[in-house]
């Protein structure tokens, strides 16, 4: 169990479209990476060494920071058994953990249920993006999603500030809890009431913000920069979640300098975030978590890549313990997936019940539904 | 025209239609409510959507694989197809013969699916079952595709029975044990679909049933106390005859078109909330021959249907705000840019149409609300009714100014809640929204500067309605 006196917070980059894992952290000395890929190599100049075997792309270089420091956890081969190739399948089996049926609640909505049984605090949730990723749903946990933080909160259409303020205090009223209107009356207007109060707390956050950093002006670095300002104003927000622009990652056509533009912006964007938490001296208490749904295709198809299996994801933070998790999958024919796929080794639930166990005290088992080795990253 | 009438009808709109404009609420209340209901029944009758000029409007549309563009152009057809109870039963069925993109993965196949509801929605039920039952999108979702006469997948006989026709149980009792299910999964084997998933890494072409007679299990089975050598077309007819599945479809109906019922799972052991109403609807599928139609004109034409007690009594889905304000404010009645990000709002809403949570559907009612879903839902009608440069609005601020020269406070705020509805609140609700009005006075609109103050503050009145609990519901 990690000591930490305040409450530890969880942050989630959702990298949405399945990141080519292969061209992030690349298997530098492995002859067969450079016959798949003839067109999308990375060239040996040309990345990052980390270690004899592996190197990241060019663009991770502020990402290597966190590496040599030992606060980088680097996740190879993860996936889950019987990869599926569609994005949402995926996509919601990392969110539900469940791969062989359709759930419809999330691992983090669990969490929040358990940190926050009786949703004391509006705000123990916060999710940045507009509609709620199926991670953090559960009947009877409230989370904010928020689309932009600094105009976010309820009657934004409303123009003049005198306006809406005015507007704003009616509608107060209007949900002030009433007597015996209805069960079901009841229950939106305390919803609405508690809505009106999250969206005045979080309302605060741009304003009591000061920084020395400045977040690429990307929605990933917004988003981020969102996710510091929550975090930084002190609201007891214990899970941010954001996700990446939708399908993004998806790389089938021109990944060489897609991919490019895509990790120069989340490094650039992790490195801002973890500088920003420091210079607040608030970065004891958060680990961050990166991850996509699914890896791509071992040969290049050209130009890009297409549907993989496993992939690699990231953690970052003070207490994460650095290094390199999970073995780097074969990319000999007769060890891969079916299909020309990397076969995972690493199962993505480790490293959830790693996170729920030595970062949250929880008990994993009940959230993710099945038991799971844990790496010690945390 | 008497304000019962233009009520009733609006309650009518609500319902069997995504809502509609004041002046069609109007028109038709003028043309009589048990007409507008027989034209809704027969929608062949009625004029079409107009495929051909949407095809060319939107050529992406034809066989779209992306599920963006397919979400979009259903949201298009629920706020412009003329048939509008066609469209708001394919809703419907979507609803309860749930089956999603995140598994199927093929916009196509799941804008073919929602095609057959809109197409067979209205008419026998059977034949639905059977449409649904070789629909190969479902099939793969069920993983009926999966299942063989040596190796038995029970999820699409299991659902079929549980989900889509007879329900878990009725009156407290069970309608179906385990081995009905297994006995229904067996004669659905080799009912399959080519070409075979996955897709990749070759890409994927277009999907057909295809029934494979020797994967089919022709051996005996007893189901529901019946024996025989059943295939997935027996099953059909002897599941159709049950009075579970007239119960278990009339509940739907109730539900979906009348008021709120408790969770599905609930239904076995949870009273009907209008026992009449159902009984009435049941009487009218055996009679009829499984007619849908006929159950919809049962419900439609009951005195509890009409009664102010059901008016505002469900929770508006999402799909239903996003289409109804719409049509409230006379927008997107022609294919125009802006339409795809419209589209997306059901989702922030809780209601990803075309990839349901579950099987099981979406949780309705109150489950629709919380405080993420209810933040969007309050800004994405308001800026709707607040936006006084959009037509149907204008014609609600023309019609407000044309009920005198000078309005009290009182009178508009009883004038703004009539043209958005008209929409009953409580006194609570009632005396805030007067008590604001009250603070700018009267109302004139004698000259361009009354004017433009007169607008302001409707569109201001109209964004704090949308806003209050009471427009939540439907």
């Amino acid at each position: 169990m990690v000591s930490t006196k305040k409450d530890p917070v969880l942050a989630v980059l959702s990298l949405s479209g399945g990141n080519d894992g292969l061209n992030t952290v690349i298997p530098r000395n492995n002859g067969l990476y450079r016959d798949s890929r003839p067109t999308i190599a990375i060239a040996d100049d040309q990345l990052i060494p980390i270690n004899d075997d592996l190197g990241f792309h060019a663009t991770m270089g502020p990402l290597k920071k966190y590496w040599d420091e030992g606060k980088l956890a680097v996740f190879l081969g993860i996936g889950y058994p019987n990869s599926s190739y569609s994005h949402f399948r995926s996509m919601d089996i990392w969110h539900t953990c469940e791969p062989d049926t359709q759930g419809s609640e999330g691992w983090l909505g669990r969490v929040l249920k358990d940190l926050d049984p009786t949703a004391e605090n509006v705000l123990t949730g916060v999710n940045f993006g507009r509609g709620l990723p199926r991670a953090l749903a559960k009947d009877g946990v409230p989370v904010a999603s928020v689309g932009d933080l600094e105009t976010y909160g309820l009657l934004t259409g409303i123009e003049g500030t005198d306006q809406r303020s005015e507007a704003l205090d009616v509608f107060g009223r209007m949900y002030s809890p009433a007597i015996g209107r209805g069960a079901v009356m009841d229950y939106i207007r305390n919803t609405g009431t508690d809505a009106l109060k999250g969206a005045d707390i979080l309302a605060t956050a741009p304003s009591m913000y000061t920084s020395n950093v400045e977040y690429s002006n990307t929605s990933v670095g917004q988003y981020m920069k969102n996710i510091a300002q929550t975090h930084l104003a002190g609201f007891g927000t214990r899970v941010l979640y954001t996700t990446s622009p939708y399908n993004g990652f998806d790389t089938h056509a021109n990944q060489a300098a897609l991919q490019a533009g895509l990790w120069s912006d989340v490094s650039a964007t992790v490195d801002t975030f973890m500088t920003d938490l420091r210079d607040h001296d608030a970065s004891d208490n958060v680990t961050l978590l990166f991850f996509s749904e699914f890896g791509r295709r071992i040969v290049d198809n050209g130009s890009g890549t297409d549907h993989g299996a496993a992939g690699v994801a990231f953690a970052v933070g003070e207490n994460v313990k650095g290094g390199v998790y999970g073995e780097y999958p074969s990319l000999e024919l007769n060890k891969q997936e079916e299909g020309g796929n990397l076969k995972f080794n690493l199962d993505f639930r480790s490293v959830y019940t790693t996170i729920l166990e030595n970062w949250f005290d929880l008990d994993a088992k009940a959230i993710i539904g099945s038991s799971h080795e844990k790496v010690n990253f945390l | 025209m008497a304000d019962q009438d233009i009520s009733l009808m609006a309650h009518l709109l609500r319902r069997a239609a995504f809502g509609a404009s004041r002046e069609e609420i109007e028109a038709r209340a003028a043309k009589g409510y048990d007409a507008t209901v027989e034209e809704f029944l027969n929608p062949d009758q009625q004029a079409e959507l107009g495929e051909d000029l949407l095809y060319r409007l939107q050529p992406s549309y034809y066989q779209a694989a992306a599920i963006e563009v397919n979400v979009q152009m259903w949201i298009y057809r629920m706020i412009n197809n003329p048939r509008q109870l066609q469209e708001k039963m394919s809703l419907f069925w979507h609803m309860i013969f749930c089956a999603g993109h995140s598994k199927i993965d093929s916009g196509f196949e799941m804008g073919n699916m929602i095609e057959l509801f809109r197409e067979n929605g209205m008419g026998n039920f059977r034949d639905l079952l059977y449409k649904l039952s070789t629909n190969p999108g479902m099939m793969y979702y069920l993983d009926n595709s999966e299942s063989h006469k040596v190796a038995l997948n029970e999820n699409y006989g299991r659902e079929l029975l549980e989900l889509f026709s007879l329900g878990v149980g009725k009156d407290e009792g069970f309608n179906y044990s385990e081995d009905d299910v297994k006995a229904c999964a067996r004669a659905f084997t080799g009912w399959n679909i080519a070409p075979p998933y996955p897709p990749f890494p070759h890409g994927r072409s277009p999907w057909e049933f295809r029934f494979d007679p020797a994967d089919h299990d022709d051996t005996e089975k007893t189901f529901l106390g019946e024996t025989g050598n059943w295939d997935g077309d027996d099953i059909l007819d002897i599941v159709c005859k049950q009075p579970a599945t007239a119960r278990f479809i009339s509940r739907h109906l109730y539900n979906f078109f009348v008021a709120d019922d408790v969770q599905i799972p609930a239904w076995r052991l949870t009273p009907l909330r209008d026992a009449e109403l159902i009984q009435g609807m049941e009487k009218a599928y055996f009679d009829s021959g499984y007619d849908i139609t006929a159950m919809l004109r049962v419900l439609f034409t009951s005195e509890s249907f009409k009664s102010e007690e059901v008016r505002f009594a469900k929770v508006k889905s999402p799909a239903e705000m996003v289409a109804g304000t719409l049509r409230l404010v006379d927008d997107h009645r022609e294919i125009k840019p802006g339409l795809f990000e419209l589209s997306q709002e059901p989702k922030y809403m809780g209601m990803d149409l075309m990839n349901p949570p579950t099987v099981e559907g979406w949780h309705t009612g109150r489950e629709w609300i919380d405080s993420g879903t209810l933040v969007e839902r309050i800004n994405y009608a308001s800026d709707l009714l607040g936006n006084t440069s959009l037509p149907g609005v204008q014609a609600l601020v023309g019609r407000l100014m044309g009920q005198g020269a000078t309005m009290s406070p009182e009178s508009f705020v009883a004038g703004c809640l009539d043209m958005i509805g008209p929409i009953t609140v409580d006194e609570s609700t009632h005396n805030e929204l007067v008590a604001h009005a009250e603070k700018s006075g009267e109302l004139k609109h004698g000259n361009t500067a009354e004017e433009t103050e007169f607008t302001r503050r409707t569109g201001e009145m109209f964004q704090m309605i949308a806003s209050t609990a009471e427009f939540q519901f439907e």
